[in-house]
Protein backbone atom coordinates (compact mmCIF):
# COMPACT_ATOMS: atom_id res chain seq x y z
CA UNK A 1 0.00 0.00 0.00
CA UNK A 2 2.20 2.58 0.86
CA UNK A 3 4.88 2.11 -1.64
CA UNK A 4 2.18 1.88 -4.11
CA UNK A 5 1.10 5.15 -2.83
CA UNK A 6 4.48 6.81 -2.85
CA UNK A 7 5.04 5.43 -6.85
CA UNK A 8 1.31 7.58 -7.44
CA UNK A 9 2.36 10.20 -5.78
CA UNK A 10 6.08 10.44 -7.90
CA UNK A 11 4.20 9.47 -11.33
CA UNK A 12 1.30 12.50 -10.17
CA UNK A 13 4.26 15.12 -9.14
CA UNK A 14 6.13 14.24 -12.55
CA UNK A 15 3.05 14.53 -14.27
CA UNK A 16 2.77 18.25 -12.98
CA UNK A 17 5.95 19.37 -13.83
CA UNK A 18 5.37 18.51 -17.80
CA UNK A 19 1.70 20.36 -17.28
CA UNK A 20 3.56 23.51 -16.09
CA UNK A 21 6.08 23.41 -18.99
CA UNK A 22 3.21 22.70 -21.73
CA UNK A 23 1.26 26.06 -20.20
CA UNK A 24 4.26 28.01 -20.11
CA UNK A 25 5.39 27.16 -23.47
CA UNK A 26 1.43 27.22 -24.52
CA UNK A 27 1.31 30.91 -23.62
CA UNK A 28 4.40 31.78 -25.12
CA UNK A 29 3.32 30.18 -27.87
CA UNK A 30 0.28 32.53 -27.60
CA UNK A 31 1.78 35.89 -27.89
CA UNK A 32 2.59 35.38 -31.39
CA UNK A 33 0.24 35.17 -34.44
CA UNK A 34 2.51 32.88 -36.41
CA UNK A 35 2.05 29.94 -33.33
CA UNK A 36 -0.70 30.67 -31.24
CA UNK A 37 -3.07 27.90 -32.54
CA UNK A 38 -0.48 25.53 -31.57
CA UNK A 39 -0.16 27.19 -27.99
CA UNK A 40 -3.41 26.46 -27.20
CA UNK A 41 -2.61 22.88 -28.23
CA UNK A 42 0.10 22.55 -26.19
CA UNK A 43 -1.69 24.20 -22.93
CA UNK A 44 -4.76 21.74 -23.99
CA UNK A 45 -2.42 18.81 -23.58
CA UNK A 46 -0.92 19.82 -20.37
CA UNK A 47 -4.79 20.16 -19.16
CA UNK A 48 -6.03 16.74 -20.15
CA UNK A 49 -2.37 15.28 -18.49
CA UNK A 50 -3.65 16.56 -15.30
CA UNK A 51 -6.82 16.33 -15.03
CA UNK A 52 -6.16 12.13 -15.76
CA UNK A 53 -2.77 12.05 -13.15
CA UNK A 54 -5.29 13.43 -10.96
CA UNK A 55 -7.67 10.54 -11.48
CA UNK A 56 -4.47 8.05 -9.70
CA UNK A 57 -5.25 9.53 -6.07
CA UNK A 58 -9.63 9.47 -6.52
CA UNK A 59 -11.31 7.09 -4.06
CA UNK A 60 -13.82 4.49 -4.68
CA UNK A 61 -17.26 5.48 -3.86
CA UNK A 62 -19.82 8.52 -4.73
CA UNK A 63 -16.88 10.71 -4.37
CA UNK A 64 -15.72 9.44 -7.34
CA UNK A 65 -18.74 9.80 -9.38
CA UNK A 66 -19.66 13.32 -8.20
CA UNK A 67 -16.48 14.21 -9.86
CA UNK A 68 -17.11 12.33 -13.39
CA UNK A 69 -20.73 13.68 -13.08
CA UNK A 70 -19.66 17.39 -12.50
CA UNK A 71 -16.92 17.33 -14.82
CA UNK A 72 -19.77 16.22 -17.63
CA UNK A 73 -22.14 18.59 -16.64
CA UNK A 74 -19.88 21.38 -16.23
CA UNK A 75 -17.78 20.80 -19.42
CA UNK A 76 -20.59 19.83 -21.44
CA UNK A 77 -22.41 23.31 -21.03
CA UNK A 78 -19.30 25.09 -21.31
CA UNK A 79 -18.31 23.15 -24.39
CA UNK A 80 -21.95 23.64 -26.18
CA UNK A 81 -22.34 27.43 -24.74
CA UNK A 82 -18.52 28.12 -26.28
CA UNK A 83 -18.85 26.27 -29.47
CA UNK A 84 -21.80 28.58 -29.98
CA UNK A 85 -21.21 31.80 -28.80
CA UNK A 86 -21.19 34.89 -31.66
CA UNK A 87 -17.30 36.63 -31.70
CA UNK A 88 -19.03 39.74 -30.89
CA UNK A 89 -20.06 38.70 -27.51
CA UNK A 90 -16.48 37.10 -26.70
CA UNK A 91 -15.71 39.51 -24.20
CA UNK A 92 -18.63 38.55 -21.50
CA UNK A 93 -18.26 34.60 -22.47
CA UNK A 94 -14.27 34.76 -21.18
CA UNK A 95 -15.63 36.98 -17.95
CA UNK A 96 -18.46 33.70 -17.88
CA UNK A 97 -15.59 31.32 -17.64
CA UNK A 98 -13.03 33.28 -15.37
CA UNK A 99 -15.90 34.09 -13.05
CA UNK A 100 -16.21 29.95 -13.15
CA UNK A 101 -12.76 29.21 -12.12
CA UNK A 102 -13.11 32.23 -9.20
CA UNK A 103 -16.11 30.21 -8.10
CA UNK A 104 -14.15 26.55 -8.27
CA UNK A 105 -11.24 28.59 -6.20
CA UNK A 106 -13.47 29.44 -3.52
CA UNK A 107 -15.41 26.21 -3.14
CA UNK A 108 -12.09 24.45 -3.17
CA UNK A 109 -11.10 26.68 -0.11
CA UNK A 110 -14.79 25.96 1.16
CA UNK A 111 -14.62 22.85 1.09
CA UNK A 112 -11.29 23.00 3.40
CA UNK A 113 -12.41 25.67 5.92
CA UNK A 114 -15.72 24.34 6.95
CA UNK A 115 -13.72 21.07 7.43
CA UNK A 116 -11.87 22.97 9.89
CA UNK A 117 -8.72 20.98 10.41
CA UNK A 118 -5.50 22.87 12.10
CA UNK A 119 -2.60 23.28 9.08
CA UNK A 120 -1.13 26.33 10.42
CA UNK A 121 -1.44 30.04 9.42
CA UNK A 122 0.08 30.00 6.46
CA UNK A 123 -2.59 27.23 5.47
CA UNK A 124 -5.61 29.16 6.61
CA UNK A 125 -4.15 32.55 5.82
CA UNK A 126 -3.55 31.64 1.61
CA UNK A 127 -6.94 29.23 2.16
CA UNK A 128 -8.97 32.59 3.28
CA UNK A 129 -7.08 34.99 0.83
CA UNK A 130 -7.80 32.58 -2.11
CA UNK A 131 -11.32 32.48 -0.99
CA UNK A 132 -11.80 36.01 -1.27
CA UNK A 133 -10.18 36.80 -4.46
CA UNK A 134 -11.97 33.67 -6.06
CA UNK A 135 -15.37 35.02 -4.56
CA UNK A 136 -14.82 38.43 -5.75
CA UNK A 137 -13.98 37.09 -9.28
CA UNK A 138 -17.02 34.55 -9.63
CA UNK A 139 -19.54 37.44 -8.31
CA UNK A 140 -17.77 40.41 -10.21
CA UNK A 141 -17.51 38.19 -13.47
CA UNK A 142 -21.10 37.87 -13.59
CA UNK A 143 -22.12 41.25 -13.16
CA UNK A 144 -19.51 41.91 -16.07
CA UNK A 145 -21.50 39.64 -17.96
CA UNK A 146 -24.48 40.67 -17.13
CA UNK A 147 -23.47 44.38 -18.06
CA UNK A 148 -22.08 43.39 -21.57
CA UNK A 149 -24.79 41.06 -22.95
CA UNK A 150 -27.14 44.08 -21.53
CA UNK A 151 -28.93 42.16 -18.90
CA UNK A 152 -27.82 44.93 -16.58
CA UNK A 153 -28.58 48.35 -18.15
CA UNK A 154 -28.16 50.77 -15.02
CA UNK A 155 -25.10 51.78 -13.21
CA UNK A 156 -26.39 51.45 -9.52
CA UNK A 157 -24.63 54.49 -7.64
CA UNK A 158 -25.05 56.26 -4.34
CA UNK A 159 -23.07 58.75 -2.54
CA UNK A 160 -21.24 56.72 -0.09
CA UNK A 161 -20.67 53.68 -2.36
CA UNK A 162 -16.79 53.12 -1.41
CA UNK A 163 -17.19 53.68 2.31
CA UNK A 164 -19.82 50.74 1.98
CA UNK A 165 -17.75 48.40 0.00
CA UNK A 166 -14.93 49.14 2.12
CA UNK A 167 -17.01 48.01 5.29
CA UNK A 168 -18.04 45.38 3.50
CA UNK A 169 -14.54 44.13 2.43
CA UNK A 170 -13.50 45.57 6.34
CA UNK A 171 -15.57 43.08 7.67
CA UNK A 172 -14.83 40.29 5.33
CA UNK A 173 -11.46 40.30 6.30
CA UNK A 174 -12.09 40.50 9.92
CA UNK A 175 -13.57 37.32 9.38
CA UNK A 176 -11.18 35.56 7.58
CA UNK A 177 -8.76 36.94 10.04
CA UNK A 178 -10.84 34.99 12.90
CA UNK A 179 -11.04 32.09 10.13
CA UNK A 180 -7.21 31.47 9.53
CA UNK A 181 -6.23 32.05 13.03
CA UNK A 182 -7.95 29.67 14.68
CA UNK A 183 -9.64 25.98 14.09
CA UNK A 184 -12.91 25.85 15.93
CA UNK A 185 -14.84 27.84 13.28
CA UNK A 186 -18.20 27.78 13.24
CA UNK A 187 -20.11 27.00 10.49
CA UNK A 188 -21.69 30.36 10.61
CA UNK A 189 -18.19 32.42 10.89
CA UNK A 190 -17.31 30.87 7.35
CA UNK A 191 -20.28 30.94 5.69
CA UNK A 192 -20.82 35.24 7.25
CA UNK A 193 -17.37 35.13 5.29
CA UNK A 194 -18.54 34.05 1.34
CA UNK A 195 -21.49 35.83 1.74
CA UNK A 196 -19.41 39.15 2.29
CA UNK A 197 -16.97 37.96 -0.29
CA UNK A 198 -19.66 37.37 -2.65
CA UNK A 199 -21.27 40.74 -2.00
CA UNK A 200 -18.53 42.36 -1.96
CA UNK A 201 -18.16 41.62 -5.75
CA UNK A 202 -21.23 42.47 -6.45
CA UNK A 203 -21.25 45.89 -5.07
CA UNK A 204 -17.64 46.65 -6.37
CA UNK A 205 -18.84 45.90 -10.30
CA UNK A 206 -22.24 47.68 -10.22
CA UNK A 207 -21.05 51.42 -10.41
CA UNK A 208 -18.18 50.49 -13.65
CA UNK A 209 -19.71 52.00 -16.71
CA UNK A 210 -19.92 49.20 -19.74
CA UNK A 211 -16.73 50.71 -21.43
CA UNK A 212 -14.59 50.31 -18.42
CA UNK A 213 -15.48 46.60 -18.22
CA UNK A 214 -13.13 44.85 -20.25
CA UNK A 215 -10.47 46.02 -18.13
CA UNK A 216 -12.43 44.85 -14.99
CA UNK A 217 -12.85 41.38 -16.90
CA UNK A 218 -9.11 41.52 -17.39
CA UNK A 219 -8.10 42.09 -13.71
CA UNK A 220 -10.60 39.38 -12.80
CA UNK A 221 -8.79 37.18 -14.84
CA UNK A 222 -6.07 37.76 -12.93
CA UNK A 223 -7.32 38.04 -9.68
CA UNK A 224 -8.51 34.32 -10.62
CA UNK A 225 -5.30 33.45 -11.11
CA UNK A 226 -3.82 34.26 -7.79
CA UNK A 227 -6.78 32.84 -6.13
CA UNK A 228 -6.22 29.63 -7.58
CA UNK A 229 -2.40 29.91 -6.85
CA UNK A 230 -3.20 30.03 -3.28
CA UNK A 231 -5.51 26.98 -3.39
CA UNK A 232 -2.50 25.30 -5.05
CA UNK A 233 -0.73 25.89 -1.90
CA UNK A 234 -3.67 25.13 0.42
CA UNK A 235 -3.84 21.58 -1.15
CA UNK A 236 -0.13 20.92 -1.77
CA UNK A 237 -0.13 20.95 -5.86
CA UNK A 238 2.49 22.87 -7.30
CA UNK A 239 1.17 22.78 -10.36
CA UNK A 240 -1.63 24.71 -9.09
CA UNK A 241 0.82 27.30 -7.66
CA UNK A 242 2.88 27.92 -10.73
CA UNK A 243 -0.10 28.07 -13.31
CA UNK A 244 -2.02 30.30 -10.97
CA UNK A 245 0.83 32.76 -10.80
CA UNK A 246 1.83 33.17 -14.48
CA UNK A 247 -2.06 33.89 -14.76
CA UNK A 248 -2.09 36.24 -12.52
CA UNK A 249 1.13 38.01 -13.41
CA UNK A 250 0.36 37.76 -16.91
CA UNK A 251 -3.48 39.15 -16.37
CA UNK A 252 -2.26 42.11 -14.17
CA UNK A 253 0.41 43.09 -17.12
CA UNK A 254 -2.12 42.73 -19.63
CA UNK A 255 -4.47 44.66 -17.48
CA UNK A 256 -2.19 47.70 -17.08
CA UNK A 257 -1.72 47.63 -21.09
CA UNK A 258 -5.57 47.74 -22.16
CA UNK A 259 -6.04 50.57 -19.00
CA UNK A 260 -2.78 52.45 -20.53
CA UNK A 261 -4.39 51.92 -24.20
CA UNK A 262 -7.86 53.81 -23.24
CA UNK A 263 -5.84 56.28 -21.12
CA UNK A 264 -7.43 55.35 -17.87
CA UNK A 265 -5.78 54.18 -14.67
CA UNK A 266 -6.87 51.14 -13.06
CA UNK A 267 -7.94 53.20 -9.94
CA UNK A 268 -10.19 55.39 -12.20
CA UNK A 269 -11.55 52.45 -13.70
CA UNK A 270 -12.46 51.02 -10.14
CA UNK A 271 -13.50 54.08 -7.89
CA UNK A 272 -14.63 56.38 -10.35
CA UNK A 273 -17.87 56.47 -13.66
CA UNK A 274 -15.91 57.57 -16.87
CA UNK A 275 -19.16 56.15 -18.59
CA UNK A 276 -21.80 57.93 -16.93
CA UNK A 277 -20.64 61.18 -16.01
CA UNK A 278 -18.86 61.79 -19.88
CA UNK A 279 -21.78 62.97 -21.69
CA UNK A 280 -21.63 66.27 -19.56
CA UNK A 281 -18.41 67.64 -20.48
CA UNK A 282 -19.29 67.93 -24.29
CA UNK A 283 -17.92 71.17 -25.90
CA UNK A 284 -19.20 73.48 -28.65
CA UNK A 285 -18.19 71.89 -32.10
CA UNK A 286 -18.85 74.27 -35.07
CA UNK A 287 -19.18 73.11 -39.03
CA UNK A 288 -21.51 70.79 -40.01
CA UNK A 289 -21.61 67.55 -41.33
CA UNK A 290 -21.77 66.80 -45.05
CA UNK A 291 -23.17 63.37 -46.29
CA UNK A 292 -22.49 61.77 -49.34
CA UNK A 293 -23.79 59.29 -51.57
CA UNK A 294 -22.23 55.67 -51.69
CA UNK A 295 -21.99 55.94 -55.66
CA UNK A 296 -19.48 58.65 -55.18
CA UNK A 297 -17.77 57.61 -52.13
CA UNK A 298 -17.10 54.01 -54.03
CA UNK A 299 -15.58 56.05 -56.92
CA UNK A 300 -13.57 58.00 -54.52
CA UNK A 301 -12.54 54.71 -52.72
CA UNK A 302 -11.99 53.09 -56.50
CA UNK A 303 -9.36 55.75 -58.30
CA UNK A 304 -7.35 55.74 -54.76
CA UNK A 305 -3.81 54.77 -54.37
CA UNK A 306 -4.37 53.96 -50.86
CA UNK A 307 -7.39 53.28 -48.54
CA UNK A 308 -6.98 52.78 -44.45
CA UNK A 309 -10.21 51.16 -43.24
CA UNK A 310 -10.99 52.37 -39.57
CA UNK A 311 -13.19 49.48 -38.40
CA UNK A 312 -15.10 50.01 -34.91
CA UNK A 313 -17.26 47.95 -32.76
CA UNK A 314 -20.30 48.89 -35.10
CA UNK A 315 -18.71 47.36 -37.84
CA UNK A 316 -18.92 44.12 -36.12
CA UNK A 317 -22.58 44.75 -34.50
CA UNK A 318 -23.51 45.09 -38.07
CA UNK A 319 -21.98 42.24 -39.38
CA UNK A 320 -20.40 43.97 -42.10
CA UNK A 321 -16.77 42.60 -41.70
CA UNK A 322 -17.31 40.14 -44.23
CA UNK A 323 -18.54 42.57 -46.99
CA UNK A 324 -15.54 44.93 -45.72
CA UNK A 325 -13.10 42.27 -46.76
CA UNK A 326 -14.86 41.83 -49.82
CA UNK A 327 -14.52 45.38 -50.64
CA UNK A 328 -10.65 45.14 -49.80
CA UNK A 329 -10.42 42.28 -52.27
CA UNK A 330 -12.18 44.27 -54.85
CA UNK A 331 -9.49 47.36 -54.38
CA UNK A 332 -6.99 45.22 -54.25
CA UNK A 333 -7.53 43.79 -57.58
CA UNK A 334 -7.42 47.26 -58.92
CA UNK A 335 -3.94 47.76 -57.31
CA UNK A 336 -5.36 50.01 -54.48
CA UNK A 337 -3.29 49.44 -51.60
CA UNK A 338 -5.49 48.78 -48.46
CA UNK A 339 -4.68 48.56 -44.43
CA UNK A 340 -6.67 48.38 -41.81
CA UNK A 341 -5.40 49.93 -38.59
CA UNK A 342 -7.11 49.14 -35.49
CA UNK A 343 -7.05 51.15 -32.45
CA UNK A 344 -6.50 49.56 -29.57
CA UNK A 345 -10.10 50.12 -28.15
CA UNK A 346 -11.78 48.96 -31.06
CA UNK A 347 -14.29 46.03 -30.16
CA UNK A 348 -15.23 45.45 -26.75
CA UNK A 349 -11.75 45.03 -25.81
CA UNK A 350 -7.78 44.85 -26.95
CA UNK A 351 -7.54 42.66 -29.90
CA UNK A 352 -11.04 41.69 -30.06
CA UNK A 353 -11.64 43.79 -33.58
CA UNK A 354 -8.80 41.64 -35.09
CA UNK A 355 -10.87 38.01 -34.09
CA UNK A 356 -13.54 39.70 -35.75
CA UNK A 357 -11.63 40.74 -38.73
CA UNK A 358 -9.61 37.28 -38.77
CA UNK A 359 -13.46 35.55 -38.44
CA UNK A 360 -14.48 37.20 -42.08
CA UNK A 361 -10.90 36.00 -43.51
CA UNK A 362 -9.10 39.24 -43.23
CA UNK A 363 -5.17 38.15 -43.25
CA UNK A 364 -3.12 39.41 -40.24
CA UNK A 365 -0.71 40.96 -41.62
CA UNK A 366 -3.11 43.42 -43.31
CA UNK A 367 -4.23 44.70 -40.40
CA UNK A 368 -1.65 47.38 -38.26
CA UNK A 369 -2.51 48.99 -34.77
CA UNK A 370 -1.91 52.60 -33.56
CA UNK A 371 2.03 53.01 -33.74
CA UNK A 372 2.48 51.44 -36.61
CA UNK A 373 -0.20 53.03 -38.93
CA UNK A 374 -0.70 56.84 -37.75
CA UNK A 375 2.18 58.25 -39.69
CA UNK A 376 0.40 56.79 -42.81
CA UNK A 377 -3.01 58.15 -42.31
CA UNK A 378 -0.96 61.78 -43.93
CA UNK A 379 -0.40 59.20 -47.00
CA UNK A 380 -3.68 57.92 -47.12
CA UNK A 381 -6.07 58.94 -49.98
CA UNK A 382 -9.67 57.80 -47.98
CA UNK A 383 -9.72 56.96 -44.62
CA UNK A 384 -12.46 54.49 -44.19
CA UNK A 385 -14.20 54.79 -40.53
CA UNK A 386 -16.99 51.96 -40.04
CA UNK A 387 -18.57 52.37 -36.72
CA UNK A 388 -15.93 53.81 -34.70
CA UNK A 389 -16.35 57.25 -33.28
CA UNK A 390 -14.44 57.76 -30.08
CA UNK A 391 -10.91 56.58 -31.31
CA UNK A 392 -10.82 58.69 -34.01
CA UNK A 393 -12.00 62.15 -32.32
CA UNK A 394 -9.51 64.68 -32.66
CA UNK A 395 -10.30 66.53 -29.73
CA UNK A 396 -8.28 64.02 -27.80
CA UNK A 397 -5.80 66.04 -29.03
CA UNK A 398 -6.37 69.18 -28.85
CA UNK A 399 -9.39 69.49 -26.13
CA UNK A 400 -7.99 69.86 -22.47
CA UNK A 401 -12.08 70.19 -21.33
CA UNK A 402 -12.60 66.82 -22.97
CA UNK A 403 -12.93 63.58 -20.37
CA UNK A 404 -11.24 61.91 -23.73
CA UNK A 405 -8.41 64.43 -23.67
CA UNK A 406 -4.91 62.86 -23.49
CA UNK A 407 -6.21 59.57 -25.24
CA UNK A 408 -4.16 58.00 -27.72
CA UNK A 409 -6.38 58.00 -31.47
CA UNK A 410 -5.59 57.15 -34.91
CA UNK A 411 -4.98 60.19 -36.61
CA UNK A 412 -7.86 59.65 -39.21
CA UNK A 413 -8.53 63.46 -39.99
CA UNK A 414 -5.05 64.02 -41.69
CA UNK A 415 -6.16 61.33 -44.68
CA UNK A 416 -6.83 63.37 -47.50
CA UNK A 417 -10.43 62.15 -47.69
CA UNK A 418 -12.22 60.74 -45.13
CA UNK A 419 -15.48 58.54 -45.28
CA UNK A 420 -17.64 57.78 -41.98
CA UNK A 421 -20.50 55.16 -42.50
CA UNK A 422 -22.84 55.88 -39.61
CA UNK A 423 -26.20 55.00 -38.52
CA UNK A 424 -27.15 59.01 -38.14
CA UNK A 425 -26.05 62.24 -36.32
CA UNK A 426 -25.98 60.53 -32.80
CA UNK A 427 -23.03 60.28 -30.39
CA UNK A 428 -20.03 57.67 -29.30
CA UNK A 429 -20.30 54.77 -27.19
CA UNK A 430 -19.13 57.88 -24.18
CA UNK A 431 -21.83 60.36 -25.60
CA UNK A 432 -19.01 62.75 -26.91
CA UNK A 433 -19.45 64.71 -29.55
CA UNK A 434 -16.71 63.80 -32.87
CA UNK A 435 -15.06 66.83 -34.33
CA UNK A 436 -13.60 64.87 -36.87
CA UNK A 437 -17.48 64.80 -38.38
CA UNK A 438 -17.38 68.23 -39.05
CA UNK A 439 -14.25 68.59 -40.64
CA UNK A 440 -14.13 69.78 -44.22
CA UNK A 441 -12.47 66.76 -45.51
CA UNK A 442 -14.97 64.67 -44.24
CA UNK A 443 -18.26 63.34 -46.13
CA UNK A 444 -20.33 61.32 -43.74
CA UNK A 445 -22.11 58.18 -45.45
CA UNK A 446 -25.37 57.94 -43.37
CA UNK A 447 -26.38 54.24 -43.05
CA UNK A 448 -26.15 50.71 -41.17
CA UNK A 449 -22.71 49.15 -41.77
CA UNK A 450 -23.99 46.49 -43.80
CA UNK A 451 -26.38 48.01 -45.99
CA UNK A 452 -23.63 50.70 -46.58
CA UNK A 453 -20.64 48.69 -46.90
CA UNK A 454 -22.66 46.61 -49.62
CA UNK A 455 -23.07 49.91 -51.95
CA UNK A 456 -19.57 50.72 -51.78
CA UNK A 457 -18.95 46.83 -53.16
CA UNK A 458 -21.81 47.60 -55.96
CA UNK A 459 -20.29 51.07 -56.96
CA UNK A 460 -16.79 50.05 -56.92
CA UNK A 461 -17.47 47.13 -58.97
CA UNK A 462 -19.81 49.74 -61.42
CA UNK A 463 -16.51 51.98 -61.60
CA UNK A 464 -14.97 49.46 -64.33
CA UNK B 1 7.04 21.95 0.71
CA UNK B 2 9.25 24.83 3.09
CA UNK B 3 7.79 28.92 3.46
CA UNK B 4 10.72 30.06 1.72
CA UNK B 5 10.43 27.55 -1.15
CA UNK B 6 7.08 28.31 -1.28
CA UNK B 7 7.57 32.06 -1.87
CA UNK B 8 10.38 31.37 -4.37
CA UNK B 9 8.04 29.44 -6.75
CA UNK B 10 5.46 32.30 -6.46
CA UNK B 11 7.83 34.93 -6.99
CA UNK B 12 9.71 32.93 -10.06
CA UNK B 13 6.55 31.92 -11.79
CA UNK B 14 5.48 35.41 -11.19
CA UNK B 15 7.82 36.77 -13.09
CA UNK B 16 7.62 33.85 -15.55
CA UNK B 17 3.67 35.38 -16.41
CA UNK B 18 4.97 38.51 -16.80
CA UNK B 19 7.80 37.63 -18.78
CA UNK B 20 6.37 35.97 -21.32
CA UNK B 21 3.64 37.97 -22.25
CA UNK B 22 5.55 41.05 -22.31
CA UNK B 23 6.44 41.39 -26.02
CA UNK B 24 2.50 40.33 -27.07
CA UNK B 25 1.15 42.31 -29.82
CA UNK B 26 -1.85 43.97 -29.26
CA UNK B 27 -3.75 41.70 -31.78
CA UNK B 28 -3.86 39.01 -29.51
CA UNK B 29 -4.22 40.40 -26.30
CA UNK B 30 -8.10 38.88 -26.24
CA UNK B 31 -7.20 35.56 -27.45
CA UNK B 32 -4.28 35.43 -24.85
CA UNK B 33 -6.68 36.82 -21.94
CA UNK B 34 -8.92 34.11 -23.22
CA UNK B 35 -5.89 32.09 -22.95
CA UNK B 36 -4.89 32.65 -19.60
CA UNK B 37 -8.12 32.04 -18.53
CA UNK B 38 -8.15 29.11 -19.27
CA UNK B 39 -4.79 28.34 -17.87
CA UNK B 40 -6.10 28.94 -14.71
CA UNK B 41 -8.56 25.99 -15.70
CA UNK B 42 -6.38 23.81 -13.47
CA UNK B 43 -7.67 24.94 -10.57
CA UNK B 44 -10.08 21.89 -11.94
CA UNK B 45 -7.44 19.83 -10.84
CA UNK B 46 -7.60 20.98 -7.25
CA UNK B 47 -11.50 21.19 -7.35
CA UNK B 48 -11.36 16.92 -7.96
CA UNK B 49 -8.97 16.56 -5.07
CA UNK B 50 -11.28 18.62 -2.85
CA UNK B 51 -14.07 16.35 -3.96
CA UNK B 52 -12.30 12.90 -3.50
CA UNK B 53 -11.34 14.00 -0.24
CA UNK B 54 -14.60 15.40 0.76
CA UNK B 55 -16.79 14.27 3.64
CA UNK B 56 -20.55 15.33 4.68
CA UNK B 57 -22.84 16.38 2.84
CA UNK B 58 -22.19 19.69 2.99
CA UNK B 59 -18.78 19.28 1.76
CA UNK B 60 -20.13 16.78 -1.38
CA UNK B 61 -22.43 19.38 -2.54
CA UNK B 62 -19.97 22.66 -2.56
CA UNK B 63 -17.32 19.92 -3.92
CA UNK B 64 -19.89 18.99 -6.55
CA UNK B 65 -19.98 22.54 -7.48
CA UNK B 66 -16.59 23.48 -7.73
CA UNK B 67 -15.55 20.52 -10.11
CA UNK B 68 -18.70 21.56 -12.73
CA UNK B 69 -17.75 25.52 -12.20
CA UNK B 70 -13.92 24.59 -12.71
CA UNK B 71 -14.80 21.92 -15.65
CA UNK B 72 -16.71 24.95 -17.07
CA UNK B 73 -13.62 27.34 -17.39
CA UNK B 74 -11.07 25.01 -18.62
CA UNK B 75 -13.10 23.61 -21.27
CA UNK B 76 -15.27 26.99 -22.09
CA UNK B 77 -11.57 28.61 -22.16
CA UNK B 78 -10.11 25.62 -24.32
CA UNK B 79 -13.24 26.38 -26.86
CA UNK B 80 -13.21 29.79 -27.21
CA UNK B 81 -9.68 30.15 -27.75
CA UNK B 82 -9.34 27.66 -30.11
CA UNK B 83 -11.93 29.12 -31.89
CA UNK B 84 -10.35 32.48 -31.92
CA UNK B 85 -6.98 31.45 -33.08
CA UNK B 86 -8.33 29.20 -35.72
CA UNK B 87 -9.23 32.48 -37.47
CA UNK B 88 -5.79 34.35 -37.55
CA UNK B 89 -4.07 33.63 -40.64
CA UNK B 90 -1.37 36.15 -42.95
CA UNK B 91 -2.04 36.83 -46.53
CA UNK B 92 0.46 33.53 -47.52
CA UNK B 93 -2.30 31.52 -47.07
CA UNK B 94 -5.25 31.45 -49.56
CA UNK B 95 -7.94 33.63 -48.35
CA UNK B 96 -10.80 32.29 -46.03
CA UNK B 97 -14.38 33.23 -46.96
CA UNK B 98 -15.69 32.98 -43.65
CA UNK B 99 -19.21 31.32 -43.11
CA UNK B 100 -21.08 34.17 -43.27
CA UNK B 101 -19.74 35.65 -46.60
Amino acid sequence: MNSSTNLTTAIVQAAYVLVAFLFITGLKRMSSPATARGGILWAGLGMVIATLVTYLQASAGINLYLVIGATLVGGGVAWVSGKRVAMTDMPQMIALYNGMGGGAAAAIAAVELYRGEERGLAFGALAVLGALIGAVSLSGSCIAFGKLQGLIKKSFRFSGQQIANLAILATAIVLGVLIATSVNNTAAVVTGFFVLALLLGVTMTLPIGGADMPVVISLYNALTGLAVAFEGYVLNNWAMVIAGMVVGSAGTLLTQLMAKAMNRSLGNVLFSGFGETAGAATGPVTGSQKAIEAGDAGVMMAYAQKVIVVPGYGMAVGQAQHKVWELTQLLQNRGVTVKFAIHPVAGRMPGHMNVLLAEAGVPYDLIADLEEINAEFETADVALIIGANDVVNPVARNDKSSPIYGMPILDADKAKNVIVIKRGQGQGFSGIENALFYLDNTRMLYGDAQGAVNQLVQAVKAAG
Amino acid sequence: MNGVMAIYIFMLAGFTGYEVISRVPVILHTPLMSGSNFVHGIVLVGAMVALFNAHGTLELVIGTIGVALAAGNAVGGYVVTDRMLEMFKSSGKAPNKGPHA
